[in-house]
Parts: structure tokens; C-alpha cells; sequence
């Protein structure tokens, strides 16, 4: 019944997809399709391959198997109008609709390439997204949102070694990244951890199955004048699968089926959501050498306030040193005072974390539980530092409670 | 083009040496009452003769047909699943279902019959363009959902091409397909049977000039406005349209004039493309400044094509003819 197979060649070329599709070695076409080929996605994707392979028939199948697999799949009804369409006439564009709502449409084609550009990357099994560093042992998994290829991969803490369980398709927001302040429909990069459970019960019907807030705007973003709120990871309308590529008001919205599956993985106050807008990988080797070189550092300064080496100990916080008001002068004049009276000083820290922080080259956030015992005091704590990285030498820039 | 199907050719020419039987008479009967509209009279015709002739095709077709005039789908898709079970070989029985199911907006359903009427003739040109306007129906479906397009009520406004015969005038099914198509290249021919270039009453510059200037003879004039008429509705220009109507205009459901120009308006303004064709019009003056004017009426448009018998009564009114009354049928 197929009249016009030459329709399929122009489907794809006019897609934009064709450079990618092609470029994509057997190797990785069959990596996109083992990964989880019965995803509404990956049946979505074939369906796109097949029409780059001028395989009409086939193309229907596998958009009539992602509809099945997902009713409400708009992408997989658009580009079964035009499969259906190419029956009748040539189809020029992917969504060949006349007098369609042209916002409509260009927000599924972005989906289309979102998802086809997606897929099309290799499973990244041999690098690690080098913010990483450390997650300490209570912490299973660990969340890195890639906002340019609208994937969300996720980590598991595999014997203090970050490795990849599995990515999805997320939206972002609608004026894209860099979130500075309240109502620019940004999404905020930074590292950042699930602060809560919303369930769907009080959620209305726009969040989908749930939502969980993250801790924006984290210490980093305050200090340099960002605000808003409310930026959370949640789940989809019900009338619909999945929403456009940057569609949200700043939040990372996944289907409600992915949702369900990663909210298993989470932990309240402790999961870290690292945002960035396009994912820097690195060997195994490179983020060993990395993690060594900030974890020697840290517990350097935890040495020298133990040896109530006030002068070394200082010697371990940044020029531009704030905590929460205070500056340099004024921390080294309260340690200086504080240590003096102190005969004896004994510090643990445990549960160790290091993040370094998107988009900066030098810059690393810090968690751990502090054990600060003294001859006349005695504290535990969790504590949060932001370390950064000047003349090759790791400083103290921020220190606080967690 | 495939060769016919020897059992097809057997079975027709058994059919048709049925029709030489003195009970054909009933069933030639049942046949010209349907066609004048009387589906009453040539329902009881066509029973009377299935009483005798039980499996009897072309009576079981005439029975569909008169039951899809009468509004009656389930009683009609109950009669054309039965020939398809009957006479697999046959397409039309395939394309009249599917006719059916369109319009009950069962596109899936009308998908499969038709596909199944191609693939007892590959080359059967009617269930083609039918088929092609069920992809474009599944098209708009799908893209309604993707973009989620509010669009209701559509599904009335499909309606695909009824085969009215179960091969005429020849015992040759693979003959339908011919005649149609030859039927068809003769259309455009007959539209405008005063100009010598035809295709050109399709452009701008033949509708510029689609009020006929009066040239005298009465008859070219009534077949002049025909066609203008035909051309004004074609290109979508409902005020050239409504035009053609004279205020004494008889409405056909006997609405206000109002109502019915609203309701021609809304019907002509929603399809994308409108193409109407008169073919063998036929033009009878009664007096000076009276005419009748029949034809068959081609419409095609994205939602609907039809070919239908159409009668229009024109009156003259200074040097214009104008409609006023227009009624289905010869």
C-alpha cells in the first residue's frame, strides 16, 4: 500500500535529524534501541530511523507500538499524521499540518530532535560527569541533568564510585538555563539536593505523579544575588506524555512514568541534583586524580585546626571568604581568639561529599558530619563548605551549617 | 492491471445471465425506483425479488444502497459484510462498506475495507482515492491528537464515494473500474460545453468573468450561469455564490433566507478546497423566462466528495438567470 516511499527520504531529510541519524554507527543505533526498547521513546526513535530508511511500513509499526505504549504520546500522533499523510501527498516537514498552531508544532519538532539527539549519544560507561567527586556512603544515588541534550542521568554510589544506571528525557525551562531571579522561567545550574516529597495527593494535576523541591537557591546562588523558589524535578499533566524540550517555568519535568521509577531512588536532604548545561566527562583516572587532590586538602585544614595551627588553618580560607556576612578578617579574628583558649582540640569529619559545581572550573561544594570536641566544648554538626580552587591550591570560600 | 479473476468472470456471467430470467423485471424495477428516489417502493421490489433469489448479488447490492438512503447504516453494513463473506472477489460490496464506516468516523474499519477492495483489483481508482481520503482523515485524527486541536463534529463531514452499481452494463467487474475512470476524464470535457479549452474555467481569469454576459440565446445563457454558479461555490466566493440566488429563492428545508445563507456559508467557507463540476447538464425552457437546468453535480472537497443528480429551476430576471429552487435528483 505504499504508493509514495519517496516521502519517507523527504520526511527525513527535512526533519534536521538526517546528519544525526546517519552519523550514528550500527554499534550505536543498536545501544539507542537496547536501551530500554520498549520505552514509548526508543519505539519513537525507531520509528524515526525507519523513515530514514524509507521503511514506511515499519515506521508504522513502531509509532503505532510507542502510541500503544503511551496514549498520550503527542510526538508519536504527529509523526503518524504524517506517515498517514504521505499516503495522499509529498510531506515536506516533520508535522506537515496545514494551519496548525506553528508554536505547537515547533515545539514538537524540538522534541523530536531532543529525543532523537539523545538517544543517538552512547551510553556513557566509561566516563563519569566530573562533578562526581565523592558521594559518601549514605548517599546511593546521585542525579546530573544534562539541560542542553534534555537528558537527566542517573547515579548509583557504587563502593564510593559514581556509575550509571540509566538516563531520561526531561524539559527545562522555557527561557532556558542560568536561573537569576524569581520568574525568569530559567533553570538554575548548580548543586543542589532533593529537599522534599510532595506527593501527588497535594499536588494539582499539572506536577503529574509528584514532585520533589530542590534546595534552590543554595548558598552560591544567594551570595550572588539569585532568588525565586519552588524549582523542583516533577511529573507531567495527565493528558499528556511528555512536554516540550523548554517548557517549564524552571523546573525539570519528567514523564510520570520515569518519575515513579527515580523517586524510588531518591533520599530527602541527602540525593544531590547537580544541574548543568551541557555534562563534562571525565576518565576514571582524571575525577581519582581530582577527588585525591581536593580530599588531601580538606583533610589538611581538618589537620591543622586539630593542631590548633591557627595560622596554617587560616591559611586554608580564600581572600574573598564570606559566611553568611562574615569576611576573612573577621573569621581569622574569632578562630585566633576561640583557639588560643582551646588546650586541646579533637576533630573527626565523616561522611565526606565533593561536588564541584557546574560551570565553573574551580569550584566545589563540601558535606560532612563534624565530631568538634575541645577541653572546654564540644559540637557535632553538619557542615557545608564551598571550596575553590586559586593558584592550584584548594581555599575555603564559604563555610556554614548544612 | 491484473487479469480478472476467472471465478469472478464465471460468477458475473452467471449473475448476468440471471438478469435475462423474466424475474429481472422486478429487479430492473426496484432498480429505476431507487434511482428516482423512491426507496420505499424499490425496497419492497427488491425484497420480493430476494424471496426468490436469496443470494441473488446485484439484488443484495440494490438492498445496501437503498438502506444507506434510507439512513439505515447498521441494516446496510449488515448487507455489504454479507456480499463481502459471499463474493470476496467482489471490490465495490469492500467500498461501500468502508463508505459506511466512514461516516460513522470508523476510519480503522473503512481502512481495512478498502484495502481489501484494492487487493481483489489493484487498480480499482475509486476505492484508491477513497483510501487516500481515509489516510488524510487518520492524518487530521493523529494530528488533532498531537497538537491537541480541538475540532469537533468532523466526523460528519466525511463522505467518501458510494458505488451506486454493481457492474453495469457489462458482466465484467474489472470493467467498473474503466467506466468510472472514463466517466471521469469525460467531466472535465463536460463542464463547460460552450468553451473549447475546459481546463480554463478553472483559472482566475474564466471566474473574473463568471456572470455570463446575456448573448441572446436563452439556453447558452441557463448553461453560462450553471457554470458560473458552479465556479463562484468552487472558488470558495460565497457572496458571488449566494448571488446566483434569486430572493425568491425556495430554501429547500424551508428555513428563513437568512438561516440558509448562514448555513451555505458556514458549509462553504470551512473546506479548504472546494471543486464543483457539472457534467451533461441538460437545459429545458419552459418559457422565455423560465428554465430548468439538470446535471450531474461533482463535488469534491478535503471532506466530502460526491457526485449527485441535480435539478436547478432558474428564472429570468432582466438579463440574468437566477436560481429558485434546487432539488437533488433529475
Amino acid at each position: 500500500m505504499m504508493h509514495k516511499l519517496a516521502y519517507g527520504a523527504v520526511l527525513s531529510l527535512t526533519l534536521g535529524l538526517a546528519s544525526s541519524v546517519s552519523s550514528m554507527n550500527d554499534h550505536a543505533l543498536q545501544a539507542a534501541v537496547a536501551r530500554a526498547p520498549q520505552e514509548p521513546e526508543a519505539l519513537l526513535v525507531n520509528s524515526l530511523l525507519e523513515i530514514s530508511r524509507n521503511r514506511l511500513d515499519m515506521a508504522m509499526v513502531e509509532i503505532d507500538n510507542a502510541i500503544k505504549a503511551n496514549p498520550n504520546f503527542r510526538l508519536a500522533h504527529l509523526i503518524k499524521g504524517d506517515l498517514l499523510l504521505a499516503h495522499t501527498r509529498p510531506i515536506n516537514t516533520i508535522g506537515d499540518v496545514p494551519n496548525a498552531p506553528p508554536q505547537r508544532i515547533m515545539e514538537l519538532r524540538e522534541e523530536a530532535k531532543a529525543r532523537l539527539q539523545r538517544r543517538s549519544q552512547n551510553q556513557p560507561l566509561d566516563y563519569i560527569p566530573k562533578y562526581l567527586l565523592q558521594m559518601h556512603p549514605g548517599q546511593h544515588y546521585a542525579i546530573v541533568v544534562d539541560v542542553s541534550l534534555s537528558t537527566l542521568y542517573l547515579y548509583q554510589n557504587l563502593n564510593g564510585e559514581p556509575r550509571y544506571v540509566t538516563d531520561y528525557y526531561i524539559s527545562s525551562g522555557k527561557n532556558g538555563a542560568v536561573k537569576l531571579k524569581e520568574g525568569d522561567q530559567r533553570t538554575p545550574l548548580g548543586v543542589y539536593f532533593v529537599t522534599a516529597d510532595l506527593p501527588k495527593s497535594q499536588l494539582s494535576d499539572f506536577y503529574g505523579v509528584g514532585a520533589y523541591p530542590i534546595s534552590y537557591p543554595n548558598e552560591w546562588d544567594r551570595q550572588h544575588g539569585r532568588n525565586g523558589h519552588g524549582i523542583w524535578l516533577h511529573g507531567t499533566p495527565s493528558d499528556t506524555y511528555s512536554r516540550p524540550p523548554h517548557s517549564s517555568n524552571g523546573c525539570v519535568v519528567l514523564t510520570n512514568q520515569d518519575l515513579t521509577t527515580l523517586g524510588k531512588t531518591l533520599q530527602i536532604g541527602l540525593t544531590p541534583v547537580i544541574i548543568t548545561e551541557h555534562v563534562e566527562w571525565v576518565s576514571h583516572e582524571t575525577w581519582r586524580a581530582q577527588r585525591n587532590a581536593l580530599a588531601s586538602q580538606i583533610e589538611n585544614w581538618r589537620r591543622d585546626w586539630e593542631n590548633r595551627d591557627t595560622e596554617a588553618y587560616l591559611h586554608f580560607y580564600a581572600k574573598n571568604f564570606n559566611a553568611n556576612g562574615q569576611t576573612l578578617a573577621q573569621w581569622a579574628n574569632q578562630k585566633r581568639r576561640v583557639n588560643g583558649t582551646k588546650a586541646w582540640i579533637k576533630i573527626d569529619i565523616s561522611n565526606v561529599s565533593m561536588f564541584l559545581y557546574p560551570g565553573y572550573v574551580n569550584l566545589a561544594v563540601v558535606n560532612f558530619d563534624q565530631d568538634y570536641s575541645s577541653s572546654n566544648l564540644s559540637t557535632r554538626m553538619k557542615k557545608r563548605q564551598y571550596w575553590i580552587n586559586e593558584n592550584n591550591h584548594w581555599k575555603i570560600i564559604y563555610e556554614g551549617a548544612a | 492491471m491484473k487479469k480478472p479473476n476467472i471465478a469472478a468472470l464465471l460468477l458475473l456471467m452467471a449473475l448476468a445471465m440471471s438478469g435475462m430470467w423474466a424475474a429481472a423485471d422486478e429487479l430492473q424495477d426496484a432498480s429505476a425506483l431507487f434511482k428516482q428516489g423512491n426507496n420505499a417502493q424499490a425496497l419492497d421490489k427488491v425484497n420480493s425479488y430476494l424471496a426468490n433469489h436469496p443470494k441473488d448479488a446485484k439484488a443484495r447490492f440494490l438492498l445496501g444502497l437503498i438502506y444507506t438512503e434510507q439512513n439505515k447504516p447498521a441494516e446496510a453494513i449488515k448487507v455489504f459484510t454479507a456480499l463481502t463473506e459471499d463474493y470476496p472477489e467482489l471490490p465495490e460490496p469492500y467500498n461501500n462498506l468502508a463508505v459506511l464506516f466512514a461516516a460513522q468516523g470508523q476510519y480503522d474499519k473503512a481502512k481495512i475495507a478498502l484495502e481489501a477492495a484494492i487487493r481483489t483489483h489493484p487498480s480499482y481508482a475509486i476505492a484508491h482515492e477513497n483510501l487516500g481520503d481515509i489516510y488524510a482523515k487518520l492524518a487530521t485524527q493523529a494530528y488533532d491528537k498531537a497538537l491537541q486541536l480541538d475540532k469537533t463534529n468532523t466526523t460528519a463531514q466525511t463522505k467518501l464515494e458510494l458505488i451506486k452499481e454493481l457492474f453495469p452494463g457489462s458482466p465484467r467487474a474489472a470493467k467498473v473500474t474503466a467506466k468510472q475512470e472514463t466517466a471521469k476524464t469525460d467531466t472535465v470535457a463536460a463542464v463547460t460545453p460552450s468553451t473549447p479549452e475546459p481546463k480554463k474555467a478553472k483559472t482566475d481569469d474564466a471566474a473574473k468573468e463568471s456572470r455570463p454576459a446575456a448573448t441572446g440565446d436563452n439556453t447558452q445563457d441557463v448553461l453560462n450561469t450553471v457554470n458560473a454558479w458552479a465556479q463562484a461555490w468552487s472558488k470558495g466566493d460565497v457572496a458571488a455564490y449566494l448571488a446566483f440566488y434569486s430572493q425568491d429563492f425556495k430554501t429547500p428545508n424551508g428555513e428563513s433566507r437568512e438561516a440558509w445563507e448562514k448555513s451555505r456559508k458556514e458549509r462553504i467557507s470551512k473546506s479548504m478546497s472546494i471543486q464543483v463540476s457539472v457534467i451533461d447538464p441538460k437545459v429545458t425552457l419552459s418559457d422565455a423566462t423560465h428554465a430548468k437546468a439538470s446535471f450531474k453535480q461533482d463535488y469534491r472537497s478535503n471532506t466530502l466528495k460526491s457526485t449527485t443528480a441535480k435539478t436547478l429551476r432558474l428564472v429570468k430576471s432582466g438579463d440574468k438567470w437566477l436560481i429558485e429552487t434546487e432539488q437533488a435528483g433529475r
